[in-house]
Parts: structure tokens; C-alpha cells; sequence
């Protein structure tokens, strides 16, 4: 039986992966298109991603405060230093694209209205230049999540497929594994 | 090395004795790579804001620093005065008794900054209102009541039809096929010409164009369109003598207007009855239709682009306050999307010296 996350953890994870995957085809979507769907989807693009704010703000305090189960003690160590470094890599882009893109935002002098009666102070001043480099930051990250993304969700398999050595089950619900 | 397929611990080494699972994998990752790229529009054509933004440039000529559209402008400041007619239609804050803050914009048409005033015969204005509660409304209106095309797609053949060939004219084998498949542009060129034109930037009219929605404090949402209608005295001047006119005579008529007192408009909501159309600009509502008085515009200062505040705003039609959304017009997403395409190019450019000076420094 392989030790398993915590399970506020394992929520967390499961839940944020389909809110983040949703965000990233979102964002791929809404600026690739003139129709209707550029207005619905920027509709939902702006209070999804603040959600996603506060939800990885809590899940980086269940990362602090609870030790997530050893890897497995036969991975290679350059294999381990990947596994850690992509980790802390979607932790600091799931914490930093919806600031990136709150401040992008705000430096091109939006208003950034969420839901009806709730609108978002700026949190950047009104600078085009600022808002270029911003704006570039929020697009070039989001690739990055993306491949970064689709590196874990290979690796994932990977073990699971190949090493089976329990590292996807203990991300897992339910008995078995 | 862990990469070498010959070290059979490596991942490479790994794959290669369990065929199957790497197909797998290879296949999951591809999938979602590939859908990534379709949303994306990296394929399959899909009609997005940089086409549209690239037709614009390729029209009018590529102006770095200047907006795709109405490049030639000049700001002002100002307030809008809510006379609480319009909180029985919206709940937007703009509508209730009060004061909202305005930063606006007035523009001739045309991607061209530094084409003479004179050249075409609509313009626009622009607002940004924020009202007491901090929400900010924001809305781009022309001097005509209609809009040439319906749809996005009709704006691309529009555009590509009437660009400058070789010798800097529209070539008519593209305009004639354009304009008989496209009766409504040609409605809107009637239009101009029956359409009366106004001497000044301050006697003319101006319309939201596309339908919104109005939501209601009883949750009633209604179809609507909105105009400002100027409080100065209406004077009309002949088209005929355009092409002879000075090159800056509207912005420098506006400054000169404006330095003996504000200037006032007066905004109308007219609402849509059951039938009138709300996903076509290029069709007017019968002018009997129900128009409510919400409030009065007034202009205090002019400053031009490269001093005042109005140069930095995109004044996105779907920047809408809590009361206000869009409606079911396939031009306003474009709209929006293609202001942004365009804010983007122009910021990621910098700003450039404005043609519209105040007319003693030229």
C-alpha cells in the first residue's frame, strides 16, 4: 500500500487540475477568436483566475504545513531533482500568472470587473510600457505552464506505466494501489 | 547518462521494453497538445483579432503608435450628470442622481493619423465613465446610427475589398462582387449620402451602433441602444467642400468651441420593441420607438492625445458596468477583440506624436 498525500492535498490537486487545465484552454481560446465565444470566455477567464488564486494560496499552506510522501527511494537522482523542480515550477506559475494578469490588467488601465457589483482595485499603475512587458509575461508564462503541465502529466504515466512504482496512485482516491 | 536508450535503467531504455505504455503516453500527451493547438487557433483558419488588426494595417497603412482605427483623435475630461430617469431600465450606479467622472476621446475615421479631417464623413466619440460606485463604463460611438457590415466576417471582405491596389485605389474587379453580395454596405454608403453632415464635432450626433442589454432593478432585461444628442445648435455643412477644407478644421473648430464653455450633450436610451433586430448594426430601430432621457454629458477641457489621459485607454465596447452587458451582435466581441489586438500592437510600439495639435501651436 503506497503512503498516500494528505488528503486535503489530494483535493486540492485533482480540483485546481481541472480549473487550471479549463483556465489554460481558456486563455488559448479567447484571444484566437473575434466570435461571440472571445466575450464569454474572457467572462469567465477573469473570476476563474482569481479563484485559482486563492485556491493555490491555500494549497501552498497544505504544502508547508504537511511533508508530501517520499519518492520512490530507487528514481535516479537527476530523475528526482526534475520531479522537484517542476513541482515548485506550476506552484510559483499557478501563484504568479493570476498577478501576472491582475497587473496586466491594471497597467492597460481596465477596469477589471469580476461578477456583477465586484470589481478589483488596480494593483499596477497605468503605464503602457509596463502593461507590454506585463501582458508578454502573463502569455509567455502560461505557455510555460503548459508544457511544464504537459511534462508532468507525462511523467505521471510514466510511472504509472512503466516504473509502476505507485507514484500516481498516491495522488489517488478510493482502495487499491 | 540517463537519456541513452543502450543503459536499460534510463527512461529511453525503459520505454523502449514496454512499447505499449509509450505509445500510450506519447499518444495522451499528443492529444492534449493537439487540442491545445486547435483552442489556440493554430490551425483550422479560425477568423481571430490579429486578421482583422493585419486587414486594418494593410487598408490604411501601418501607423506605429496609433490605434488600428480612428487614429487621428484628440482627449478631453469631463462629467456625466445622471438625471435617475435610467435606474428604472439599469441598475448600473451611472444612471442613479449623481456625478460620474468622464475621460473621452473625439476621432475623425479611418486608420490614418494624419489624414486630413476632411477625408471621410463619419466620426466618433469615445467615454470612459466612472461612476460613484467606481465602475467603470466605457463605450465607442459614431456619428452614424448604423454600421456598413453586420458581421465580422462581412468587416475581413469589407476591408479586403476596399484596400488600396497598385496604384493606391481600391480596385474595382474586388469592390463590385464585394458591394453585390453585401446590399447592406451599400444601404450604408446611401446613408451617408442622404444622411445630412454635421458642421463640428459638437453639433453632431452620436450612437452606441450595436444593441446591449439593459438589466433592470426588477431583473427585466431589455434590448437597447443609446445616442448623445448634442445640445448645440444643429448647422450642416456641404460634403462637397470637404476635400477643400484644412486639414485639422474639425479639431481645430472643437478647440475653439470649447474654450468659450463647456460643451453638453444629452444621452437618450432607446429601447428596442418586440421584433426590432438586436444582432444587426446595419439596421436602424424605427425612430417612434420608446427613448428615455437618463442624463447629460458634459465636456469641460480639451487636451491633446500626447498631453491628455485619453491616448493609454482602449475604449473596449464590452467594458461594461454591473446593469449593462452586450447583446446578442456578433460585432461587439469583435469589436473587443480587435481593440485589444490593436491596444496591444500600439502599446508594445509606444506612443507617438499626435497629428490633432492645439490649433495656435501649428
Amino acid at each position: 500500500m503506497t503512503e498516500r498525500f494528505w488528503l486535503p492535498a489530494r483535493i486540492l490537486h485533482w480540483l485546481m487540475a481541472v480549473l487550471v487545465i479549463s483556465m489554460l484552454f481558456i486563455g488559448a481560446g479567447m484571444v484566437s477568436t473575434v466570435s461571440r465565444t472571445h466575450e464569454w470566455l474572457f467572462a469567465i477567464h477573469k473570476p476563474l483566475g482569481f479563484t485559482i488564486f486563492v485556491l493555490v494560496i491555500i494549497r501552498l499552506i497544505v504544502r508547508l504545513v504537511h511533508k508530501p510522501p517520499p519518492l520512490p527511494a530507487d528514481m535516479p537522482a537527476w530523475m528526482r531533482h526534475a520531479a522537484t523542480l517542476s513541482h515548485w515550477l506550476l506552484y510559483a506559475l499557478m501563484f504568479f500568472l493570476p498577478l501576472l494578469g491582475w497587473s496586466t490588467l491594471s497597467a492597460a488601465g481596465y477596469p477589471i470587473q469580476l461578477a456583477p457589483h465586484v470589481h478589483l482595485p488596480p494593483i499596477a499603475p497605468h503605464n503602457l510600457a509596463l502593461y507590454t512587458f506585463l501582458r508578454d509575461a502573463h502569455g509567455f508564462g502560461a505557455y510555460l505552464l503548459f508544457f511544464t503541465y504537459l511534462a508532468h502529466l507525462g511523467a505521471a504515466l510514466f510511472h504509472h506505466l512503466v516504473r509502476k512504482d505507485g507514484v500516481l496512485a498516491s495522488m489517488l482516491f478510493g482502495k487499491g494501489a | 547518462m540517463a537519456q541513452n536508450p543502450e543503459d536499460p535503467n534510463s527512461i529511453l531504455g525503459q520505454l523502449s521494453r514496454n512499447k505499449g505504455a509509450a505509445a500510450l503516453i506519447a499518444a495522451v500527451v499528443g492529444v492534449v497538445l493537439l487540442l491545445f493547438a486547435w483552442t489556440g487557433g493554430w490551425f483550422g483558419g479560425r477568423l481571430g483579432p490579429g486578421k482583422i488588426a493585419d486587414a486594418l494595417q494593410v487598408h490604411d497603412g501601418l501607423h506605429e503608435g496609433f490605434r488600428r482605427a480612428h487614429s487621428k483623435g484628440y482627449c478631453f475630461t469631463g462629467h456625466f450628470d445622471g438625471n435617475g430617469q435610467g435606474t428604472r431600465l439599469s441598475v448600473a450606479n451611472v444612471f442613479a442622481q449623481g456625478q460620474s467622472s468622464v475621460i473621452g476621446r473625439f476621432s475623425t475615421g479611418g486608420g490614418m493619423p494624419d489624414s486630413p479631417d476632411g477625408r471621410l464623413v463619419f466620426r466618433a466619440i469615445a467615454l470612459s465613465i466612472t461612476a460613484p460606485n467606481g465602475e467603470v463604463w466605457r463605450t465607442a460611438m459614431d456619428s452614424t446610427a448604423v454600421f456598413p457590415v453586420a458581421t465580422p466576417t462581412a468587416f475581413m471582405a469589407f476591408l479586403q475589398a476596399t484596400s488600396p491596389g497598385a496604384d493606391g485605389k481600391p480596385d474595382p474587379a474586388k469592390v463590385g462582387p464585394y458591394m453585390a453580395a453585401h446590399p447592406e454596405t451599400v444601404a450604408f454608403i446611401n446613408y451617408l449620402k442622404e444622411q445630412p453632415l454635421a458642421s463640428s464635432f459638437v453639433n453632431t450626433r452620436y450612437y452606441s451602433i450595436n444593441a446591449f442589454r439593459f438589466v433592470g432593478g426588477d431583473g427585466q432585461t431589455r434590448f437597447v441602444r443609446w445616442s448623445l444628442d448634442p445640445t448645440a445648435t444643429p448647422e450642416w455643412m456641404d460634403k462637397d467642400n470637404l476635400a477643400k477644407m484644412p486639414r485639422d478644421f474639425l479639431f481645430d473648430d472643437l478647440v475653439k468651441r470649447a474654450a468659450t464653455g463647456p460643451l453638453t450633450w444629452d444621452m437618450s436610451i432607446q429601447l428596442a420593441a418586440p421584433g426590432d433586430k438586436t444582432d444587426d448594426a446595419t439596421v436602424q430601430w424605427p425612430e417612434d420607438r420608446e427613448s428615455v432621457k437618463v442624463g447629460r454629458l458634459t465636456i469641460d477641457h480639451l487636451i491633446t492625445e500626447d498631453e491628455g489621459p485619453c491616448r493609454d485607454i482602449n475604449f473596449d465596447p464590452l467594458a461594461l458596468p454591473t446593469g449593462i452587458k452586450g447583446s446578442d451582435d456578433p460585432l461587439l466581441a469583435a469589436r473587443s477583440a480587435v481593440y485589444s489586438s490593436s491596444f496591444r500592437r500600439r502599446a508594445a510600439e509606444g506612443p507617438h506624436p499626435s497629428f490633432a495639435k492645439e490649433p495656435h501651436h501649428d
